[in-house]
């Protein structure tokens, strides 16, 4: 669950991070109560805002409200601005990069920080970047932040707030559940003060059961994808024409990819997951439907999952609803033949291995 | 007795009165595994199918000398069950359980690590030892003993994998599904030095997707083994910044492509199946 700027710096404030002063506009009135100079800024989860013109600085409530209309219709990374944040207008003598994320390999929090911020860490010069795993069980040590002053070289008075500021983030970190904590740019102000100028925080999707408070925000999803969502159906769309529908995360992975390599291209990604309710798979086809493939390729390797109640959700989906769009079948498994029946009786073409039902699809497809 | 897991070991299952863990408890018994009882709490004293249930893990195991144990709880009560099993005792876990939150396994895995407990999961479908025994959800007819070892960060499409080395006579010595978090218990070079060191197996098949540098890691561990290792990954289509099911199969800024996997085992003499299919016969290749 990634959280918008305004959000992720309203969590940092919580904890007491530095942050801006600033407000949400949704209306054209609350324009007047800025104080200027103002920036006003995109909400929208992609990166790039500010040279896909979502960062604008004003210094006129006319100025803002032009800004507010120019930046409310933009598309940014292939979403749509719907809210604007606006924020006095820092000072900035130097911008620091702060973040924390989680190191698989390492199996531990990695902090990292660098006194050269405000653009992409990818961007950032290695050598200025300092690193460093915390221990889980015992947090950030002061001899961390003893290393993390003598790699930054940042002045006294700047390197006890920055210091400060980690280990509220870290503390964030670990109490939120959150896989990212990113501010970039911490910035230090002219007059000395450090401040976040933003905020990237992602929410652990499997920890929403216990911080309950970051359920619901938009995410950068379709509304197909969002009906999924709420479905608890693992799908998602994506830019090719034929609607993929398999069992298992890493299996749909490689229909997708198998079917890329027969010259197709997958449009949906739908994980049926291991479930034993035929009806469940009807919600999925159906979901599946909707995304207005022009074939559908359906791989299942049954296990958990038995062949033939899949079988029985899709042919229940197909009276339903029924379709012109061809469905190519491969399905292997538990209760195989069975299923293998059900669906040639419902007049979906069944093919025996991966590759087979591949081509088949693709052919089916035709010429785009 | 190739690895982690055999005819030998005795097994309880966490979690065995719920709907998964009665019917995975079964599987795992008509596949040959010693499941030697199961642990509820507050079902202590009961039986189900013929497994003693008991109260806790540390009853379990004063009972029946068991040694491992496969975790089949919701994921809130995880990591507590995991950290009862380790201090029982426990020195072979398979979590099986999706969605633990991320911070439980960073707080779990170092854990296990200094108490000497071998981790498998969370979000796995376990380890098979075929012909032997089974800890987890992998389907009983698809494994044939032999001397393949397998390691998997993927469900279904182990099973796949597994059906086609089968199908084409290729046996398997242990099957490790080590799951599709981030977060995880026994790692790709981890799983890889086990079956380096096993006299059982001749040869590793490595089943990754996108997401993370397990592989590259894998590829270099690879190239210091003397057992022929073969690879496929899922995940070449897949579009970045995109969460493709699992927690941890997702490319971010441009790290973790499949592209990257691959080139990383094709330097390191790994080669690569283009389809599922290919496995058994780079395996059998020169």
């Amino acid at each position: 669950m990634k959280l918008l700027e305004y959000q992720g710096k309203a969590v940092l404030a919580q904890y007491g991070i530095p942050v801006p002063r600033g407000t949400l506009v949704t209306a054209g009135a609350s324009l007047s109560g800025l104080v200027f100079p103002a920036v006003l800024k995109a909400q929208v989860l992609s990166g790039g805002r500010g040279k896909a013109g979502g960062i604008r600085i004003v210094n006129s409530v006319a100025e803002a409200q032009a800004a507010y209309d120019a930046i409310l219709g933009l598309t940014i990374g292939g979403y749509r601005v719907k809210q604007v944040y606006a924020e006095a207008r820092l000072d900035i003598a130097q911008e620091i990069y702060l973040s924390f994320t989680i190191d698989r390999s390492a199996r531990a929090p990695l902090l990292m920080a660098s006194a050269t911020g405000g653009i992409e860490v990818e961007s950032l010069p290695e050598s200025g970047m300092f690193t460093a795993h915390v221990p889980p069980s015992l947090g950030v040590m002061p001899y961390l932040f003893r290393a993390m002053r003598s790699k930054l070289g940042l002045p006294k008075e700047v390197s006890v707030q920055v210091e400060a500021i980690a280990a509220k983030a870290y503390e964030l970190f670990r109490k939120e559940d959150a896989e990212l904590v990113e501010i970039n740019p911490l910035a230090v102000l002219k007059d000395g003060r450090v401040v976040a100028g933003d905020a990237k925080v992602t929410i652990d999707d499997s920890a929403l059961y216990r911080q309950p408070e970051h359920e619901g925000v938009d995410q950068d999803w379709t509304p197909l994808e969002t009906e999924a969502h709420e479905k608890g159906i693992t799908f998602l769309q994506l830019d090719g024409d034929i609607g993929v529908i398999a069992n298992g995360a890493g299996l749909t992975m490689a229909t997708l990819d198998v079917l890329g390599l027969k010259g197709g291209r997958g449009g949906t990604f739908l994980d049926l997951g291991g479930t034993d309710d035929p009806e469940k798979v009807r919600q999925a086809f159906h979901l599946l439907l909707k995304a207005a493939p022009r074939v559908v390729l359906m791989n299942i390797f049954g296990g958990i999952t038995k062949c033939d109640t899949v079988a029985h959700g899709v042919r229940q989906a197909m009276e339903d609803q029924p379709t012109t769009v061809p469905v190519v079948a491969r399905i292997k498994g538990v209760n195989e033949a069975e299923a293998k029946r059900i669906l040639r009786d419902a007049g979906m073409h069944p093919a025996d291995t991966l590759e087979e039902a591949a081509e088949l699809a693709v052919k089916l497809r035709g010429s785009p | 007795m190739s690895v982690l897991l055999d005819r030998q070991t005795k097994v309880i299952v966490q979690g065995i009165t719920g709907h998964q863990g009665q019917f995975h408890a079964n599987a795992m018994r008509a596949f040959g595994t010693q499941v030697v009882g199961g642990v509820t709490p507050g079902k202590g004293g009961t039986e189900i199918d013929g497994f003693p249930v008991f109260g806790s893990v540390r009853e379990a195991v004063d009972a029946t000398a068991a040694t491992a144990s496969t975790i089949f709880v919701p994921a809130p009560y995880a990591k507590d069950a995991a950290v009862e099993a380790i201090e029982a005792g426990i020195r072979l876990l398979a979590i099986i359980t999706e969605r633990v939150p991320v911070h439980d396994c960073l707080d779990l895995m170092p854990y296990a690590r200094a108490k000497g407990c071998t981790i498998i999961g969370p979000n796995c479908p376990g380890i098979a030892t075929a012909g032997e025994a089974k800890m987890g959800i992998m389907p009983n007819h698809l494994f044939k003993p032999g001397r393949v070892g397998l390691i998997s960060r993927s469900g279904t499409l182990t099973y796949e994998i597994v059906n086609e080395l089968t199908m084409a006579g290729v046996g398997q010595s242990t099957c490790i599904g080590i799951g599709g978090d981030p977060i995880i218990g026994t790692n790709m070079v981890e799983a890889l030095d086990l079956f380096d060191r096993d006299p059982d197996t001749d040869a590793v098949v490595l089943v990754g997707e996108i997401g993370g540098t397990a592989e590259e890691e894998a590829a270099a561990k690879a190239k210091t083994m003397r057992k022929k290792v073969v690879a496929y990954v899922a995940g070449r289509t897949a579009p970045p910044g995109k969460k493709m099911g699992h927690a941890g199969a997702i490319v971010l800024r441009g790290r973790g492509t499949a592209e990257s996997k691959q080139r990383a085992f094709e330097a390191a003499g790994v080669r690569v199946a283009a389809y599922p299919r290919e496995v058994p016969t780079l395996l059998r290749g020169a």
